[in-house]
């Protein structure tokens, strides 16, 4: 078997003497979408901060094709395929929407140090980030200010700018976060078209979503992994139904 | 873009359309000139988001760097521009490479404590006259010619030079540099999550906006054909720091036109009263109230 895209080995984080991860290893291999979920507090976020490199792990190893990034910066991680959209927006609002994207493909295709070529007329990297955007859905507002968009657009947008940089991994963080069900059902067609493609690390309080979604989901509580598998047995799995769909159940 | 040519085509004419006065001639240079330090610090301000509080200390640089070699008889443009670009674009590298580990208020402060640290170094150059100044022997030499010592060709002179600067402005600003540059200036995190780090980014740009500021400096000492340590001061930096605000953030086109603005009204008033900074200060005041996007913002109201 080939190696996974992501290995998570055995991470360990502690804020004073509260243990917010423990022992938590998974892996994400080519292709496939996996979801990570948990009832709040169950140290999604920190866990999620390691991955990006915002936040070091005090033991255990993260691994991106095998290689070793867990004292890596973040903008490095992101030049070597990590990329992560964020849980609150973080489109460029002054920039068009094309521009928007054509960032991201810039950072990927040669020197950022050209002085004097206008960037507007560079047709290889507007080509690059209209394909990206005709991915998503949003090629039609191409040419609209970024922050004139409406809160589902952006969150396309955002998915367009993380596939622009040609992701070996895609770290989603609550990519449904505030949407409304009509924006959240195209949101979820958009991320099942990504299938196949880049591996994804998903992170999502929506469970209609994730098990639309997920090949596979890790179910974390207390900052331990209590269950990874299919879909259909978390669904049945007993643990789970105890620490998150009960809670769930609860509030409804 | 537009605001841009007419402004300059009214600058070529108004030679020869009743401002061609010995005394209009020197203020419409002033303008110019400052025009082109306030350009490469709206490089800064409009285009990076860094707010500079020290520009004027490179202005000073590229003087006294005229001063230096006129103390030893060299006035060849060849020889002097090329000394007094180095010399400030090396002072803003220097000095931006510790003040751009810092953003916002930190980055006005540290700016401003160069900026005054140039300032009391050259009122201790005591071969130049230290708090009195140095008056020039000479303006600088095209190829031997005294073609400076012209106020028309003096005019034209800043004017291309003040094109100049314009264009490299805008050419820096449209290409992938200028892209990254607003990039961080817009959302810092989200552009590093990219894999760009603003750093080299922005040190070019303080680089860039030194040495234009030095070009300023070089015009200034020969339109005066004197150089005093309040080059340097730091009211001279808040001064080129409100004709950027004044002009507008919205394009570099604003410098150029807040430059102008305050030069003439300066001038204007001073004729008006002797008392004319207690009218300036409240003018200052209206302005930053009522024009918060700046002059060129007054025909955008989209």
């Amino acid at each position: 078997m080939t190696d996974p895209v992501l290995r998570l080995e055995g991470l360990r984080k502690a804020y004073g003497g509260l243990l917010v991860t423990d022992a938590v290893s998974l892996d994400v291999r080519a292709g496939e979408i996996h979801a990570l979920i948990g009832p709040n507090g169950a140290g999604k976020t920190t866990l999620i901060g390691q991955v990006a490199g915002t936040l070091r792990p005090d033991a255990g190893r993260v691994l991106l094709d095998g290689r070793d990034i867990t004292g890596l910066a973040v903008a490095r991680r992101a030049r070597l395929g990590l990329v992560r959209s964020f849980q609150m927006i973080a489109v460029l609002p002054g920039f068009t929407v094309l521009e928007n994207v054509a960032l991201a493909v810039q950072a990927k295709h040669g020197s950022s140090f050209r002085l004097f070529r206008p960037v507007a007329r560079e047709s290889g990297l507007n080509r690059a980030a209209m394909v990206a955007l005709d991915q998503v859905g949003l090629a039609a507002r191409a040419t609209a200010r970024a922050g004139t968009l409406a809160h589902g657009e952006k969150r396309q947008l955002e998915l367009a700018i993380a596939l622009a940089q040609s992701p070996r991994l895609l770290l989603l963080d609550e990519p449904l976060a505030g949407t409304g069900t009509e924006e959240a059902e195209r949101l979820v067609g958009l991320l099942g078209a990504l299938k196949g493609g880049p591996a994804v690390l998903l992170v999502e309080h929506d469970m209609d979503a994730v098990f639309a979604l997920a090949d596979r989901i890790t179910v974390l509580a207390l900052g331990r992994v209590i269950a990874s598998g299919p879909p259909a047995a978390i669904r049945a799995d007993p643990a789970v139904r105890a620490a998150y769909l009960g809670e769930a159940a609860d509030a409804c | 873009m537009r605001l841009a040519l007419l402004l300059f085509a009214a600058l070529a004419a108004a030679p020869f359309l009743g401002f061609g006065a010995g005394h209009q001639l020197t203020l419409l240079a002033h303008g110019m000139i400052l025009g082109i330090a306030a350009l490469g610090l709206w490089l800064l301000v409009g285009g990076a988001g860094l707010v500079s509080l020290g520009h004027a200390a490179m202005l000073g640089i590229g003087a006294y760097a005229v001063v230096a070699l006129d103390d030893l008889r060299i006035t060849e443009a060849a020889v002097v521009v090329p000394v007094a670009l180095l010399a400030a674009g090396l002072f803003a590298l220097a000095t931006g490479a510790v003040a751009l580990r810092t953003t916002g208020v930190n980055f006005i402060m540290i700016t401003l404590a160069f900026g005054q640290m140039a300032f009391f170094a050259a009122g201790s150059l005591a071969l130049y006259g230290g708090d009195d100044g140095y008056t020039l022997y000479g303006r600088t030499t095209l190829a031997g010619g005294r073609w400076l010592a012209d106020r028309l060709v003096f005019h034209f002179v800043c004017l291309g030079l003040l094109g100049l600067a314009f264009l490299v402005i805008h050419m820096l600003l449209a290409a992938r540099f200028g892209r990254v540059l607003r990039a961080a200036r817009e959302n810092q995190s989200r552009t590093e999550a990219l894999g760009f780090d603003p750093y080299p980014y922005r040190l070019l740009a303080y680089v860039v906006a030194g040495v234009l500021a030095g070009l300023a400096g070089v015009l200034l000492a020969n339109s005066n054909e004197f150089v005093a340590p309040s080059y340097l001061a730091w009211q001279r930096s808040g001064d080129l720091l409100f004709m950027v605000i004044l002009g507008g953030l919205a394009g570099p086109e604003g410098a150029i036109l807040g430059a102008l603005a305050l030069v003439l009204a300066e001038e204007w008033l001073a004729m008006l009263t002797p008392h004319w900074r207690l009218i300036l200060g409240p003018l200052i005041v209206l302005a930053a109230l009522f024009l918060p996007r700046g002059l060129i913002g007054i025909r955008r109201h989209d």
